[in-house]
C-alpha cells in the first residue's frame, strides 16, 4: 500500500480526465433529456462515493469503539468529511438536473429524501466533533453516532417509499431502458473509479493531518507541563 | 442544447466543492506544521 | 433486569414528588399543539387531515426536550456517577431509563391526544386502539434513541442544540412511519396501516438493540 502511495495523485488527475473526455466526447446525447443527462454520471458516482464514506465511518467507528484504535478513528473523521462532501455533490447536481427535466427544484420523491436525510445525520456528526468540545470522549459519542448514522440508512431507505415521489429509476429497471448505450455505462464505471480514487486520496491527505494534529496536541501537553 | 447553463453549473458546483475542501486542507496542514515546528524549537528538541 | 426496574422505580419516584418534568411536558406540548394548529388554521373539513403531523410533530419535539431534561437534571446532580460506582451493568441503566422516559412519554401523550381530537374535530374514539397501538411502537423507537442521545448531548459543549440537529435526522423514518400508520388508523383501521407498522417496528428492534449495546461506550468515563 505504502509503495502505491506516490502513484494515487497522477492516478487521480489520469482517471478524471478519462472521465471527463468520456463524459463530454465519447458519451452520445440522452434523446429524452438532451445534454442535461451528462451531469448523471458525477451525480451518481458522487453518491456512490457518499455511501463509502458513510459505511468507512461505521465501520472505523466500531473498530474504534472495540479497540481504541486511534488509526480508526482518523478513518471515521475523513470518511465523514468526504462522505459529506460527495453527498453534498448529490444533493447539489440533483437540483439542478432536475430543474430543466422535472421542472421543479425539488421533490420529496423515495430517493432525494433519503440522500437528504443522510446528508443531515452526517453533517450532524461533522458538527458533534466541531462543537462537542476537547473531550477525549467526544470521539466515543461520534463513533456511536457513526454506527447509529448506519443502521438507520435500511429503515429510511424502506419508510421513505411510503412517501410519493418521481425520481428515475435509471439502473434498476427490469428491462434496462436506463443506460441503453454501452459508452454510457463504461462513462459511469470510468467516473466512479475517478470518484474513488480522488475520495481516497482526500481520506489519506486527511488522515495524514488528524496525525500531525493529535502529534500537536501532544507536544502542547509537553510544553504545558514544562512550563 | 438550451441546458447547457445547467449542465455548467453542476460541474462548476462539483469543482467549488472540491476546490474548497483540498484548500482548507492544505491551509490547516500548513498551520500544523508550523505550529509543530515551533514548538519544538520550543522545546529544544 | 432487577437493575434496571430498580431505576425505573426511582425515575418515577422522583419525578412523581416533584412532577416536574411531567407538568412542564404536557403543558409544553398543548401549547405547541394550539400553536400549529392556529398557524394551520384549518377548516373543520381540512383539520383531520392535518391530525397524524401535528400530532407527531407535537411528540417529537416536546419528547426531545423532555428527555433532554431529565439528563440535564441528573447531570447537575452528578447522579449518573453515583448510578455508575455501583455494580450496575450500563445497559440496565439505558433500560431503566428508556422505561421511565416511556412512562413519561405516555402521560403526556394522554393529555395532548384527546385535545388534538378536539382541536382539530378528530373522532379518536372510532381508533382508539390501532392509535394505541401506534403511540406505543412510535414511543418505544423514539424513546430508545432518544435516551442514548440526550446522554451523549449531556456531556458536550453545545448541549441543547446538539441534541436536536443529532437525533431528527435519525427519527425521519420513524416519524414517517409513525405519520402514516396514524393516517390509516384514523381512515380505516389497522389493516392498511400494515406497511407503516412494519417500519415501526424494524425502527424499534434496531435501535432498542443498538442501544442497549452502545449505551455503555458513552457512559464508560
Amino acid at each position: 500500500m505504502r509503495r502505491l502511495e506516490p502513484l494515487l495523485a497522477p492516478a487521480v488527475f489520469v482517471a478524471m480526465v478519462a472521465a471527463l473526455w468520456l463524459i463530454f466526447m465519447v458519451v452520445p446525447t440522452e434523446r429524452q433529456m438532451g445534454i442535461v443527462q451528462r451531469i448523471f454520471y458525477f451525480h451518481v458516482a458522487s453518491a456512490w462515493l457518499a455511501y463509502l464514506g458513510f459505511f468507512t465511518v461505521a465501520g472505523a467507528s466500531a473498530v474504534y469503539l472495540w479497540k481504541g484504535s486511534a488509526a480508526a478513528d482518523r478513518a471515521a473523521i475523513a470518511g465523514a468529511e468526504i462522505g459529506v462532501l460527495f453527498c453534498t455533490f448529490v444533493v447539489v447536481t440533483g437540483p439542478i438536473w432536475a430543474r430543466p427535466i422535472w421542472g421543479v427544484w425539488w421533490t420529496w420523491d423515495p430517493r432525494l429524501t433519503m440522500t437528504l436525510i443522510l446528508w443531515a445525520i452526517y453533517a450532524g456528526y461533522l458538527m458533534l466533533r466541531a462543537f462537542g468540545g476537547d473531550d477525549e470522549a467526544v470521539a466515543r459519542y461520534a463513533a456511536v453516532l457513526g454506527i447509529v448514522g448506519v443502521l438507520d440508512i435500511p429503515v429510511i431507505r424502506v419508510s421513505v417509499r411510503l412517501l410519493h415521489g418521481i425520481h428515475p429509476n435509471v439502473l434498476n429497471q427490469p428491462q434496462g431502458s436506463g443506460l441503453a448505450d454501452p459508452k454510457m455505462r463504461l462513462a459511469l464505471y470510468v467516473a466512479s473509479i475517478a470518484m474513488l480514487l480522488l475520495g481516497g486520496w482526500l481520506a489519506m491527505v486527511r488522515m495524514r493531518q488528524e496525525r500531525l494534529a493529535s502529534e500537536l496536541a501532544a507536544l502542547r501537553r509537553l510544553a504545558e507541563e514544562r512550563a | 442544447m438550451d441546458n447547457f447553463p445547467y449542465l455548467f453549473a453542476a460541474y462548476t458546483a462539483i469543482w467549488i466543492g472540491l476546490f474548497v475542501y483540498v484548500r482548507r486542507l492544505a491551509r490547516r496542514s500548513r498551520e500544523l506544521e508550523e505550529e509543530i515546528q515551533d514548538l519544538r524549537r520550543q522545546l529544544g528538541r | 433486569m432487577r437493575a434496571a426496574l430498580a431505576i425505573l422505580r426511582k425515575d418515577l419516584r422522583i419525578e412523581w414528588r416533584t412532577k416536574e418534568s411531567l407538568s412542564s411536558l404536557i403543558v409544553l406540548g398543548v401549547l405547541l399543539l394550539v400553536a400549529l394548529a392556529v398557524a394551520y388554521d384549518p377548516t373543520p373539513e381540512t383539520a383531520p387531515t392535518l391530525a397524524p403531523a401535528v400530532l407527531w410533530a407535537t411528540f417529537v419535539f416536546t419528547g426531545l426536550l423532555g428527555i433532554q431534561r431529565g439528563f440535564l437534571v441528573e447531570r447537575e446532580n452528578d447522579c449518573l456517577a453515583g448510578l455508575l460506582g455501583a455494580p450496575i451493568d450500563p445497559a440496565a441503566i439505558f433500560a431503566g431509563k428508556l422505561a421511565a422516559n416511556l412512562v413519561l412519554l405516555a402521560a403526556m401523550q394522554a393529555i395532548v391526544v384527546p385535545l388534538v381530537g378536539l382541536f382539530l374535530h378528530v373522532d379518536l374514539a372510532a381508533s382508539v386502539g390501532g392509535l394505541l397501538v401506534v403511540l406505543l411502537l412510535g414511543n418505544l423507537g423514539f424513546a430508545a434513541l432518544a435516551t442514548l442521545f440526550a446522554a451523549i448531548a449531556v456531556r458536550t459543549r453545545a448541549r441543547e442544540v446538539l441534541l436536536p440537529v443529532l437525533l431528527l435526522p435519525l427519527l425521519v423514518p420513524l416519524l414517517i412511519g409513525a405519520v402514516k400508520a396514524t393516517e390509516h388508523v384514523m381512515t380505516g383501521g389497522l389493516a392498511g396501516a400494515r406497511d407503516a407498522l412494519g417500519v415501526l417496528v424494524a425502527f424499534d428492534v434496531i435501535f432498542t438493540v443498538a442501544g442497549w449495546l452502545l449505551f455503555t461506550y458513552v457512559v464508560r468515563d
